[in-house]
């Protein structure tokens, strides 16, 4: 999906016009000063749609963090007497077919989807940023080389290489999913770097730190990273979404994460069986899934559109 | 362009060579003797276990197995399963389900999806241009596995007096029978690819030749039609390359849901009962038919942006 993010932009594009208009703050009418971070700082403390994200973000993790805070409940104790309750003042979001509670089930099922979805996107981006980054310094057979490597990976698409890799190493949990998701979802961060990289390489200033004598290492970390990582890390950030929803498919489809494990895609595909009885059971799990997943890719637009110098 | 074509063919050798290898040395290092999970809970007779043994290969090492079965795959012959039958002949059985659900979804997200790109990127800003960009949004974060049973059981079974689509397991009947797993199928791809259009539409409306083309007096629908769609659609048509492979993902997950005997459907089933030949063959065919799907993508792509073909 490596043109998922260009589709996102067009929802940064009108996130302004979404949230109302943040309007013009008064720092905005001096010439602007400082580092990119510090612009984009600026940009987003106005943008609506980052707070809106990142705050939901935030709930969520402290959530995941720390299920215990909000319920006193133990998510395994089930009563069968109440299978299949719907929601009530006892039970804010009811009970699933075991009698479990639902509230207590949803909330410790955001710690495997968000660890999941952060571990992956760490692993993708700094693999892939890596060997994105040396094709794209290098160039020549090295590019040529580790472009195929690419190609390779690439060519498998994410969902079928999860249900191989899976089946072949199936006991590991969550370090399975995340190992499955990892080694086969680095390919678009890879491009993505490669492509800024070779944009940045050849700027004067880089020309300029190795006519000073800077070594490669030093142009690379200090020269040419820390201006092509933009476009990384605002793709890490939609994919981490995507990432969360892959995963609750793969254990949907019984592959991923097993019982007794909490999660919500092992809970979506129970509520499945009970969908016309308890619809419930299925919609809940789902509507958290749905918020998580939106809530990143929001922020990742709000985030590109701090960062593009193109929509200043 | 015939050099352009040499280039992309000589390419695909090694990407060919490299994903049938990672995929075949992934159930290479599958876990338990497959001979023995045939047999069952009985002591398989030794002869017999040999000889099955000789046969799938299973006593060569990794190279040399995949050695041939790369030799068998140019003959067409994709392996064979535990109980005897070819891998193709299943595949023979299997693709017209996923190609006719394939290909309806295909045609749903293309029409819908650049219909709405379009109506929202001619309309930016507007209240059609905001409500798609928010639908959209929320169809991409909904999994396609949720929106497909809340689709099968809100439309398939409450309102059944009033669509009459089938819900599962129904195969024949094109395109009645195959409307709703299509439309989940296609879900998430038409939420792109509308929002993908509207941005290339609204950027491309900003361009110099446009402005020309506008200064020229040359009326909306030419300049809409000729001058800027062809453009906005180099981006469309890469993502329709790529979202191949999203589809195939997605119709192990549809055909699953709407219980359709399709390849994605097989592949499910054969993880689940661990039969390596199978999941292998239907795999490496996939990965065949989207790397070739990619390749036409990337001639259609020259074809239409003549840049790429002289870099």
């Amino acid at each position: 999906m490596t043109d998922a993010p260009d589709g996102q932009s067009a929802g940064a594009a009108s996130s302004g016009v979404l949230g109302g208009g943040g309007g013009g703050e008064p720092g905005a009418a001096k010439e602007r000063h400082g580092s990119l971070a510090a612009d984009a700082w600026r940009d987003l403390k106005s943008s609506p749609l980052f707070w809106v994200s990142s705050t939901l973000i935030a709930v969520l993790v402290v959530i995941a963090a720390f299920p215990g805070l909000f319920t006193t409940r133990d998510p395994s104790f089930c009563d069968l007497s109440h299978s299949l309750e719907t929601p009530s003042s006892k039970a804010w979001f009811g009970y699933d077919f075991q009698g479990c509670d639902l509230y207590a089930r949803t909330l410790f099922g955001a710690r495997a989807s968000i660890l999941v979805g952060v571990l992956v996107t760490l692993g993708t981006s700094l693999l892939g940023g890596f060997i994105g980054a040396m094709a794209g310094y290098y160039g020549g057979w090295v590019d040529s080389v580790l472009s195929r490597l690419v190609d390779i990976f690439f060519a498998v698409p994410l969902i079928l290489a999860g249900l191989v890799f899976l089946s072949v190493f199936p006991n590991f949990g969550i370090w399975g999913v995340v190992a499955a998701l990892t080694i086969f979802g680095w390919t678009t961060a890879a491009r993505i770097m490669r492509s800024s990289v070779i944009s940045t390489k050849n700027v004067d200033y880089v020309t300029a730190a190795r006519a000073l004598g800077a070594g490669t290492g030093r142009i690379i970390m200090r020269h040419v990273l820390p201006n092509a990582i933009a476009p990384v890390v605002v793709v890490a950030m939609i994919s981490l979404g995507i990432f969360i929803s892959v995963e609750a498919t793969l254990s949907f489809l019984g592959i991923g994460l097993q019982p007794p494990t909490i999660s919500w895609g092992i809970q979506i595909s129970d509520g499945q069986r009970y969908f016309l009885r308890a619809p419930h059971i299925l919609l809940i799990p789902s509507g958290f899934l749905m918020v998580t997943v939106l809530s990143f890719i929001l922020l990742g637009d709000a985030v590109r559109d701090a960062l593009d110098p193109k929509l200043r | 362009m015939g050099r352009y074509v040499a280039r992309r063919l000589i390419q695909l050798i090694p990407v060919v060579i490299g994903a049938t290898f990672l995929i075949f040395s992934m159930v290479f290092a599958m876990p338990g003797d497959p001979i023995q999970r045939l047999a069952g809970e009985r002591r398989p007779d030794p002869a017999r276990a040999a000889l099955l043994r000789d046969q799938y290969n299973l006593s060569d090492p990794l190279v040399v197995q995949y050695t041939k079965y790369m030799g068998g795959l140019f003959k067409g012959d994709f392996g064979t399963s535990f109980t005897g039958r070819p891998v193709s002949e299943i595949f023979a059985d299997a693709w017209p389900v996923t190609i006719k659900l394939g290909l309806t979804a295909f045609v749903i997200e293309i029409v819908i999806g650049l219909g709405l790109g379009l109506l929202a990127g001619l309309r930016r800003g507007g209240y059609a241009d905001r409500s798609i960009l928010f639908g959209t949004l929320i169809v991409i974060a909904i999994p396609t596995f949720v929106l497909g049973f809340s689709l099968q059981l809100i439309v398939g079974v409450k309102w059944q007096d009033y669509f009459h689509l089938p819900v599962a397991g129904v195969t024949d009947g094109w395109p009645k029978a195959y409307l709703l797993p299509a439309f989940v199928l296609a879900g998430i791809s038409l939420a792109y690819i509308s929002r993908l259009t509207r941005t290339s539409l609204v950027e491309n409306l900003r361009a110099d030749y446009v402005r020309t083309a506008v200064a020229k007096g040359l009326n909306r629908r030419r300049v809409v039609g000729v001058h800027t769609l062809r453009n906005s659609l180099i981006p469309v048509v890469t993502f329709l390359g790529v979202d191949l492979g999203g589809l195939m993902g997605g119709a192990i997950v549809t055909e699953s849901i709407f219980n359709l005997p399709g390849v994605g459907f097989y592949i499910g089933q054969s993880t689940r009962a661990s039969e390596a030949p199978v999941v292998v063959g239907l795999v490496t065919l996939l990965v065949l038919i989207y790397l070739f799907a990619n390749l036409v993508v990337d001639l259609l792509y020259a074809v239409l942006d003549p840049r790429i073909r002289y870099d």
